[in-house]
C-alpha cells in the first residue's frame, strides 16, 4: 500500500472530470474507471464495495448489491435543489416570440478589420451569422471565418475560468492582484508595464490606451500576430514616408493586375472587392463587357483561378516582374528582357490603355519594395482616387509588428518587463521561432494572457484570463476603409469571458463594464450632445457608425525604390502563407473550417507543401510524400500536394497548425512548420532545401485528382459538357455557345405528361463565371442546416456531409500559364425528373408541388439507392452518428428550424425549406405571393460575388427567370432528362488579344482540353 | 417415366462419359434406402463433421458479431461511401441469389424436361438453394442505414398511411425474393416428405421417431399418397420454373433500372440469369464433389452428373462471355463518353485487376471445361468451380462498386475499400450457409432415397 503510484482523491477526480482539455480527455465514465488510480481510489473510499467488486461475485451478492446501488443512486440524486422561482413573462421582453429570430447587427473582427455582419439569434442564442447589407466591407456577404465563428463561440474547448498559475481564480482576485503588481510601478510612470495586442483598429480601444499612457506615460504597446502585414506598411513608408492604408475600387477598374494577391479571399476589404470584382464581369444578353483581371502568383488561389491571364511565377522573382512592367510604363528603371517580357509589355499596355481606370494590387507576401513600386504605379497611371485609395492606418497602433515584437523579447531577457499583458493571440507558440519568447517569458514577474483557450501562453503566465468572443463582448472595430461598427453582444459570455477592454479598464482601475466603455466613448466624441441616444440606436441598428469612414489622403508616390541586389540562392523557394482556413491557427479547433476543403487543393484537415508537376516530377515526389524543409538550423517536415499551375522550383506551405493546445480538435492534426518560421525568414525562404523523406501521409481531399490519367480526370471537365467555357468574344460571336442544341434544359420526349407547376417554381441560377471557389457557401449551408463535420477518416473514406460542395477543373496544359481553372458549386439539382425519386422504395424522398425534392428523414430507411442513383452525386449519408447529441453548448447552436438527422438517413440539400416556409408565411399574412428576393437560400447569401441566385422561376420578373433565360445559361447533364432546377452560366475569359494565344486556345463551341 | 435415360446402359457406350449411369449398377431397392438413411439414423457421425461444423459455427458466431457491431454503430463500420453506396452488401446479396438459382434449375426445370439424372443431385441443390438465399435475405435487411425500420420494405397496413413505393425496383426485390424463398421452401418440403416417413420408419430412437414422424405429415406411401404427392410436386415445379428467370431479372432490374453508366443497360435480365445459373451450378459442384466422397456416395453422385454439370456451366458461361463482349461492343458503339469512359475504367482504371481476374476466372478457366479429361476428374472440376464462385463475386464488385465509383461528374469520384467487418459479414454469412449445410447432411437425406430407387431398373415400368 506505501509504494502505491499515485494517490487520488475526490477532489482530484472532479478537476480532472472538469478539466476540459486534459491529455486524458476521456469519453466515458468507464474509460476513468479503467484508470488503476481509480481503482485504488475506490479501495480507500469504499473498501467494502472494491472488494466486492475485485473478486468473483455470485449472482446473489451481485443483485444485492445492484439494488442497493440503484436505491443509493435513487437517494443521492435526491440532493434538495436550490430554490428557484419560476415565474412567467408578465410583461414578455420586447419583440421576442418564440420560434421567430431577431437579427441584430455586429461586426467580427480579424487582423484589426472589422467585417459587418447580421446575427441570427433565436431566444438569445446566436445561431446564425450573415453579412450586413449595409456594411461597406460586407454588402450583405461574409466570409468563412465569419460563418465558421458561430462554432468557434460554442466551441466546448474554450477555456471556462480565469486560472491563476493553472488554478481557478477569480476576476476580481485577477484586478487586485494586478493592481497590487502595478503598485511599484506607478512611481517609475509604469516602466516595465508591456501590453502586447493582435493589431487592434478598435477607436475605444485605442483611446482607453491613450489614457492608459498619460498614467503609464513609460509602459509599451507592442503589437504583433502571426500574419504581420509588415511588408505592406514597409512599402507604404517606402513610398510615403509614414503609415499608411491602402484600399481599393474594383467596381471602377477595367484592368487589374494583381501581384500575388489574394485579393478576393484574403486581407482587408476581401468581401466587398470580390463583390466589386464580380459585378464587373457578370456578362448578360445586353451587358458584354468585362474587365481584365492579370495574376503573377506561385500557388494558384481563389483569384488566380478567376484571372483571365495567369502566370505562375516564383515568389522571389515577381519583384524582378513588376520591375520589369514599371520600366514599361515609363516608371525608369531597365526593360525587362528575360522570358516574361512578352507578357510584362503586353500588361503594361493594356494598364496605360486603361490609365485611371486599372489597379494594382499587391499581395502581403510580398517584399516591401513590390509594394513600393505598386504605389509608383497607380499613381504613375493616375489610379489613386479612381480605383486606389490612401487613408490613415486602420490599426490604433500601426508599428512594425516584427521590430515590435523583436524590442520586446529583447526586453524580457534583459529584464526590463515587469508586467507582461498578453492581450490575445498565441505567441509562445507563434512567435519565431528563434525569439525564444516563451523562454522570455519565464524572466517577468507578472505575466496575464487573455485568450480563448488556455493554451501554450497561458500555461506560461501567472494569470490566464478566458477571452469573450465577439457574440459576447462590446467592442467597435473598424473596416477596410475606416467605417467603424459597433461590435454588439448577443449573448453573456458563456464562459465568463473578458474582452479587451476590460482588460484595458482593469490596469487603469476603471470598474465599468464593457458596453459602458464602449458606450462612453462614443458618447464623448460622436459630438451627438443630446442626441446620442438617436445615434447610439442607429449604430448599432445599421451596424456602422455613419461617417466615420476615413477621409482619402492625397498622396502620390513617384520614386521607385532603389533595387537591392537580389539575393543568389540554389535549389527551390519555399513561400510561407498563412492557411486559407485556419488562418495563422487561430481557428485550429473549428471543425468546419478544418473541414471545408481549401480552395484549389480540395484537402481537410491537413496543411500541405504545394509544388508544381515538373518539380514534384523532377525531385521523384508523389502526393503526400513527406518533405524534410530546412532553413539554416531549422527543419519541418510536411506532406507535398502537387497542384497543376504552380509554378516550377517552388513550395507554397501553409502554418498555423501545430499549436498542441488550442482545443482537442486542433490536437495533433496538420504540420507544424513554426520552426521555419523565424527572425529573418519573413514569408519566403530562399537558402532552403527540400528533401523526400520515407514517409508518406494519407491527406484527405474531397475531389480526386488523378495523376494517372490527368486527359480523363482534369480534362474531363470540359470532355464531359459539366464546364462550358469561351472568351468574350466567342460569346459575342455565339452567345449560346454554352447551350447548344442536345442540352435541352425542359426535357426530352417522356411518357408522362409534363407535370405542371401553377404556383412557386423554385431553382436557383450559378454564375460559374463569377464564382472564386471560395467554399463560403458550404459553410454557410453547413451552419444553416446543422451538417455534422465527420473528421479526417471519415472524409478519407469519402463520407463528408456537406450539401454543397464547389467542384474544380482545370483546362489546357497542366504545366503551361494557359492552365485555365474553374470552379463549380454543386448543390442539389433539384431536378423536375429526379433520378433519386423513383428509386426509394419507400417514398422517403418526393417532389413537392413548388418542384423541391423533398427529403423525408423519418421516413428514410437509408437503401442509399437514391445517392446511387443520382447523377451529381449530391446526397450525403449519415453513415455513423455523424452529429454531436452529446455537447450541451452545441445544442444551443443548432438552428432550431432545422431537423439533426440521425444515423443511417440520407439527407441533401433542400433549397433551404425553413427559408421558403418562413417566407411563405410572412407572404400568406399579407396575402400576397412570394416577392422576388424575399427567400434566400444560406448559400446565396453568403457569396461574396453572388454567384448563386435563387428565386422562383415562373415570376417573368424573377432575376433567376432572367438568368435561366440568358444564353450563357445550361443544365448540368441534361441528356440524362433530368430537368434540374438549378442550372448554370458558363465562364467567360476576357483575353488580352495581344497574349489571346498562350491564353486561351481559340476553339469554337465547346471547351477542349 | 419412360425415358431411354432410364434404360440400363448398353455395355458398348457404357464407357462413354455422356453415357454413364446416373446410379452405378448393382443396386437394390433395400441397398439405396440403406446407404442413404444410414447416414442420418446409424452410421457414425465422422469426425470430419465435427471439425468442418465446428468451423462452420465459428464462422455463423463471426457473423453474428459483424450484424451486432453493424447494429450498434451503423453502416459506416463497412467501406460503403458515397459515390458507393453499395459494395459488399448487394454483391453478396446478388452472389447468393444467384448461388440459389443452380437449386431451382436443377430440381423444377430439369424434372419438368423429365431429366432424370437430376435426381441424386436435386435434393442437395434445393438445400443449397435454400440455404443460399437465407444468406442472400440477410443483405438486403441490414445494408439499410435503419434496419429496425426496414419492415418497412413490406406493404402492409399502418398508421402511418403509407404504402411503400412501388416504382422501386427494391420494392420488386422484395416481392421476388421472398415469392422465391417461400416456393423454394415448399417445395424442398413436399419433395422430402416420403423420405421423412422412411426415417420415421427406420428410426430406432424414439425422439426422431416422432420428430420425422411430425416432420412427414402421416405419410403411409398409399398410392392417393403418391397420386397427390406427384401432382403438388408438378404443381410447385411449375411455379419455380418462372422464378429461375423472374428472380435475377428482378434482381438486375435493380441495376438496369438506374442512370449509372455500367448498370444502365436492357440486357442485364437475361445476363444476369445466365450469370446466375453459371454461378449456382459452380456451387453445386464446390459442394457435391467433397460431399460425395466423405460419404462415398459416388455411386449415386457419379462420373456422369459432374459431365452434365460440367456442360451447363459451360454453356452458361459461354453466355456470360458473350455478354462481356457484349458490354465492351455497346459502350463503344453508344458513342457516350461515360460509357466509354466506364467501360474503359474497369478494365484500365484503378480496379483493373478485379475486371481482368474476373475475365480470367469466367470465361479464360472454364474454357478447359471443353476437354473430357477436366470434366471426368472431380478434382480438376472442383477446382474450375471455386474459380467460378471467385469470378461470379468479382463480376458483381466490376458491376456495383466499379460502375458506382466513378460515374458523370469526376468531381464526386471516389474509391472503395472494404473494411474488416464487410468480410466479417461476408465469411460470417458462409459459415451461416455451411453450418446449415452440415446439419442438412446430418438430419436429412440428402439425396432423395425413393426418387432413387425409381431409377433402378425394376422401378421402370414396361407398359407395352
Amino acid at each position: 500500500m506505501t509504494d502505491r503510484p499515485e494517490h487520488l482523491d475526490l477532489a482530484t477526480f472532479r478537476a480532472r472530470l472538469g478539466e476540459g482539455e486534459g491529455p486524458e480527455y476521456w469519453r466515458t465514465l468507464d474509460e476513468l474507471a479503467q484508470d488503476p488510480s481509480f481503482e485504488e481510489m475506490l479501495r480507500l473510499e469504499f473498501p467494502r464495495e472494491a472488494a466486492a467488486l475485485g473478486e468473483g461475485v455470485d449472482r446473489r451478492d451481485f443483485l444485492r448489491l445492484m439494488s442497493a446501488s440503484l436505491a443509493m443512486g435513487g437517494l443521492a440524486a435526491c440532493t434538495p435543489q436550490a430554490e428557484e422561482t419560476i415565474v412567467p413573462y408578465v410583461n414578455a421582453p420586447e419583440r421576442i416570440i418564440p420560434g421567430k429570430p431577431l437579427f441584430y447587427a455586429s461586426a467580427m473582427e480579424m487582423d484589426g478589420v472589422g467585417l459587418g455582419v447580421l446575427v441570427e439569434s433565436h431566444m438569445g442564442r446566436p445561431t446564425k451569422i450573415e453579412g450586413n447589407p449595409e456594411h461597406p466591407g460586407s454588402l450583405g456577404a461574409t466570409d468563412h471565418f465569419a460563418q465558421a465563428s458561430i462554432l468557434s463561440l460554442y466551441d466546448p474547448d474554450r477555456s471556462q475560468t480565469v486560472r491563476a498559475r493553472g488554478e481557478v481564480a477569480t476576476w476580481s482576485a485577477f484586478v487586485s492582484a494586478l493592481q497590487s503588481n502595478l503598485q511599484p510601478l506607478r512611481a517609475r510612470g509604469g516602466e516595465g508595464l508591456r501590453i502586447l495586442t493582435e493589431p487592434v483598429s478598435s477607436p475605444t480601444f485605442a483611446d482607453q490606451m491613450a489614457k492608459l499612457r498619460q498614467r503609464f506615460p513609460a509602459a509599451v504597446w507592442h503589437t504583433w500576430q502571426p500574419v504581420t502585414g509588415d511588408d505592406r506598411r514597409d512599402g507604404a513608408r517606402l513610398a510615403f514616408g509614414r503609415p499608411v492604408h491602402t484600399y481599393h475600387r474594383f467596381a471602377e477598374a477595367d484592368v487589374i493586375l494583381s501581384l500575388d494577391a489574394d485579393f478576393m479571399m484574403r486581407g482587408a476589404g476581401a468581401v466587398r472587392y470580390a463583390r466589386e470584382f464580380a459585378d464587373r464581369r457578370r456578362v448578360r444578353k445586353d451587358k458584354t463587357e468585362m474587365n481584365r483581371l492579370y495574376v503573377a502568383e506561385p500557388m494558384p488561389t481563389t483569384t488566380g483561378t478567376m484571372a483571365d491571364h495567369r502566370l505562375a511565377i516564383q515568389s522571389a522573382a515577381i519583384e524582378e516582374l513588376t520591375r520589369g512592367i514599371a520600366a514599361a510604363l515609363g516608371l525608369g528603371g531597365e526593360a525587362s528582357s528575360g522570358q516574361h517580357a512578352t507578357w510584362i509589355g503586353a500588361v503594361a499596355r493594356d494598364l496605360r490603355a486603361h490609365a485611371g481606370r486599372s489597379l494594382v494590387i499587391v499581395g502581403d507576401s510580398q517584399p516591401a519594395a513590390v509594394h513600393a513600386l505598386a504605389h509608383a504605379m497607380n499613381s504613375a497611371l493616375g489610379n489613386v482616387g479612381r480605383t486606389v485609395f490612401y487613408t490613415e492606418p486602420l490599426e490604433a497602433n500601426p508599428v512594425p509588428q516584427m521590430s515590435s515584437l523583436r524590442a520586446l523579447v529583447a526586453d524580457m531577457k534583459a529584464g526590463r518587463v515587469e508586467i507582461l499583458m498578453v492581450l490575445g493571440g498565441n505567441p509562445a507558440f507563434s512567435a519565431p521561432y528563434d525569439f525564444g519568447f516563451a523562454a522570455a517569458m519565464n524572466r517577468v514577474p507578472f505575466r496575464v494572457h487573455l485568450s480563448n483557450y488556455y493554451d501554450e501562453t497561458s500555461a506560461r503566465s501567472h494569470w490566464h484570463i478566458p477571452a469573450a468572443q465577439y457574440l459576447e463582448a462590446w467592442s467597435d472595430v473598424r473596416a477596410y476603409d475606416g467605417t467603424v461598427s459597433i461590435v454588439q453582444p448577443l449573448i453573456q459570455p458563456l464562459y465568463g469571458g473578458r474582452s479587451i477592454h476590460e482588460m484595458a479598464g482593469a490596469l487603469s482601475e476603471d470598474v465599468r463594464s464593457g458596453h459602458d466603455i464602449v458606450r462612453d466613448y462614443w458618447r464623448e466624441t460622436s459630438g451627438a450632445g443630446s442626441g446620442f441616444e438617436a445615434f447610439w440606436n442607429r449604430s448599432l441598428h445599421d451596424g456602422i457608425v455613419a461617417g466615420t469612414a476615413f477621409p482619402p489622403l492625397a498622396l502620390s508616390a513617384g520614386t521607385l525604390p532603389p533595387r537591392e541586389e537580389p539575393e543568389r540562392w540554389g535549389g527551390p523557394e519555399v513561400v510561407l502563407r498563412p492557411d486559407p482556413m485556419i488562418h495563422d491557427g487561430r481557428f485550429a479547433n473549428n471543425a468546419w473550417l478544418q473541414e471545408l476543403p481549401k480552395p484549389i487543393t480540395k484537402l481537410t484537415w491537413d496543411n500541405t507543401a504545394h509544388v508544381s508537376r515538373a518539380t514534384a516530377a523532377a525531385m521523384g515526389l508523389s502526393n503526400g510524400d513527406v518533405v524534410e524543409i530546412t532553413a539554416g538550423h531549422w527543419s519541418a517536415e510536411i506532406p507535398i500536394w502537387i497542384v497543376p499551375g504552380h509554378a516550377n522550383d517552388s513550395f507554397t506551405v501553409y502554418y498555423g497548425y501545430g499549436a498542441e493546445r488550442t482545443g482537442t480538435i486542433a490536437r495533433g492534426i496538420g504540420s507544424n512548420l513554426q520552426p521555419l518560421r523565424t527572425m529573418g525568414s519573413g514569408d519566403l525562404l530562399r537558402n532552403a532545401s527540400v528533401r523526400k523523406s520515407a514517409k508518406k501521409m494519407r491527406l484527405a481531399t474531397v475531389q480526386e485528382h488523378h495523376a494517372l490519367s490527368y486527359e480523363m480526370s482534369e480534362g474531363a471537365g470540359a470532355r464531359r459538357d459539366i464546364i462550358r467555357s469561351g472568351t468574350i468574344s466567342q460569346y459575342v460571336a455565339n452567345p449560346r455557345f454554352a447551350d447548344e442544341p442536345g442540352h435541352e434544359l425542359e426535357g426530352g420526349p417522356s411518357l408522362y405528361p409534363p407535370w405542371p407547376y401553377p404556383g412557386n417554381a423554385w431553382a436557383m441560377v450559378i454564375d460559374t463565371n463569377v464564382c472564386t471557389g471560395c467554399g463560403i457557401c458550404t459553410i454557410a449551408c453547413q451552419s444553416e442546416n446543422s451538417i455534422p463535420v465527420v473528421g479526417k477518416e471519415q472524409v478519407l473514406a469519402g463520407r463528408e456531409m456537406h450539401w454543397i460542395r464547389t467542384d474544380h477543373y482545370y483546362k489546357g496544359s497542366p504545366d503551361s500559364d494557359a492552365l485555365e481553372m474553374f470552379n463549380m458549386p454543386v448543390p442539389c439539382m433539384h431536378c423536375e425528373n429526379a433520378p433519386c425519386e423513383p428509386v426509394c422504395p419507400v417514398q422517403a424522398t418526393t417532389h413537392s408541388d413548388e418542384g423541391l425534392n423533398d427529403m423525408t428523414y423519418n421516413r428514410c430507411i437509408g437503401t442509399r439507392y437514391c445517392s446511387n442513383n443520382c447523377p451529381y452525386k449530391v446526397r450525403r449519408f449519415n453513415f455513423l452518428s455523424f452529429p454531436d447529441y452529446e455537447t450541451e453548448s452545441y445544442k444551443l447552436m443548432r438552428n432550431p428550424d432545422v431537423t439533426v438527422r440521425s444515423r443511417g438517413v440520407m439527407e441533401k440539400c433542400t433549397y433551404c425549406v425553413q427559408r421558403i416556409n418562413a417566407g411563405r408565411i410572412e407572404a400568406e399574412k399579407e396575402g400576397r405571393p412570394i416577392r422576388d428576393g424575399e427567400v434566400v437560400p444560406a448559400c446565396a447569401q453568403a457569396c461574396p460575388t453572388r454567384a448563386i441566385v435563387f428565386g422562383n422561376k415562373n415570376d417573368e420578373n424573377s432575376e433567376v427567370a432572367r438568368l435561366r433565360s440568358e444564353p450563357l445559361n445550361y443544365g448540368l447533364l441534361t441528356e440524362l432528362n433530368t430537368q434540374p432546377r438549378t442550372t448554370y452560366l458558363g465562364s467567360l475569359k476576357n483575353p488580352n488579344p495581344e497574349l489571346a494565344p498562350a491564353g486561351a486556345p481559340a476553339t469554337a463551341g465547346h471547351a477542349e482540353s | 417415366m419412360s425415358s431411354n435415360d432410364l434404360n440400363p446402359p448398353h455395355p458398348q457406350v457404357a464407357s462413354r462419359l455422356e453415357q454413364a449411369p446416373t446410379i452405378t449398377p448393382g443396386h437394390t431397392f433395400g441397398s439405396i434406402t440403406d446407404k442413404i438413411s444410414t447416414i442420418v439414423l446409424t452410421r457414425r457421425t465422422p469426425p470430419g463433421w465435427f471439425i468442418g461444423f465446428g468451423v462452420a459455427f465459428l464462422l455463423l458466431m463471426m457473423m453474428l458479431n459483424a450484424i451486432g457491431w453493424l447494429l450498434i454503430k451503423g453502416i459506416g463500420t463497412w467501406g460503403n461511401n458515397v459515390p458507393v453506396g453499395w459494395a459488399f452488401d448487394i454483391i453478396n446479396f446478388v452472389w447468393w441469389i444467384g448461388i440459389g438459382h443452380a437449386g431451382t434449375l436443377i430440381s423444377a426445370i430439369l424434372l419438368l424436361l423429365r431429366q432424370s439424372w437430376r435426381t441424386s443431385i436435386n435434393r442437395f441443390a434445393e438445400a443449397m438453394t435454400l440455404f443460399a438465399v437465407a444468406c442472400a435475405g440477410i443483405f438486403p435487411a441490414l445494408h439499410v442505414g435503419r434496419p429496425w425500420f426496414a419492415y418497412w420494405l413490406f406493404p402492409y397496413p399502418n398508421t402511418m398511411a403509407l404504402w411503400p413505393q412501388f416504382r422501386s425496383p427494391l420494392m420488386w426485390d422484395v416481392f421476388a425474393v421472398s415469392t422465391y424463398a417461400t416456393v423454394s421452401a415448399l417445395f424442398w418440403y413436399i419433395g422430402l416428405v416420403p423420405d421423412f416417413a422412411t426415417l420415421r420408419d427406420r428410426a430406432n430412437s424414439r425422439i426422431w421417431k416422432i420428430a420425422y414422424g411430425m416432420l412427414s405429415l402421416g405419410w403411409r406411401g398409399s398410392a392417393k399418397h403418391w397420386y397427390r404427392y406427384e401432382t403438388a410436386y408438378l404443381l410447385l415445379a411449375g411455379l419455380a420454373t418462372p422464378l429461375v428467370l423472374s428472380v435475377h431479372t428482378i434482381v438486375s432490374f435493380d441495376f438496369a433500372t438506374s442512370v449509372i453508366p455500367g448498370w444502365h443497360s436492357t440486357f442485364f435480365p437475361p445476363y444476369f440469369v445466365a450469370g446466375a445459373v453459371y454461378a449456382g451450378f459452380a456451387m453445386v459442384l464446390t459442394l457435391a464433389i467433397p460431399v460425395r466422397r466423405a460419404f462415398g456416395l459416388e455411386d449415386f453422385i457419379t462420373a456422369r452428373h459432374l459431365d452434365n454439370m460440367a456442360k451447363i456451366m459451360l454453356t452458361t458461361g459461354l453466355i456470360v462471355a458473350y455478354a462481356y463482349v457484349m458490354e465492351v461492343f455497346f459502350s463503344w458503339y453508344s458513342g457516350n463518353i461515360f460509357e466509354m469512359y466506364m467501360m474503359f475504367n474497369r478494365a484500365f482504371g484503378p480496379y483493373w485487376w478485379a475486371y481482368w481476374l474476373l475475365i480470367l476466372c469466367n470465361i479464360i478457366v472454364p474454357q478447359s471445361l471443353w476437354l473430357r479429361k477436366v470434366r471426368s476428374s472431380p478434382v480438376t472440376l472442383f477446382i474450375v468451380a471455386m474459380f467460378v464462385n471467385v469470378g461470379m463475386w468479382l463480376e458483381r464488385f466490376v458491376i456495383i462498386v466499379v460502375s458506382l465509383h466513378r460515374d458523370f461528374l469526376p468531381s464526386s469520384w471516389g474509391m472503395y475499400s472494404p473494411t474488416r467487418w464487410d468480410f466479417m459479414l461476408f465469411f460470417g454469412t458462409i459459415g451461416l450457409f455451411l453450418t446449415l449445410l452440415f446439419l442438412f447432411v446430418r438430419f436429412l437425406p440428402m439425396i432423395s432415397i425413393f426418387e432413387m430407387r425409381t431409377l433402378l431398373p425394376e422401378a421402370q415400368v414396361h407398359e407395352d
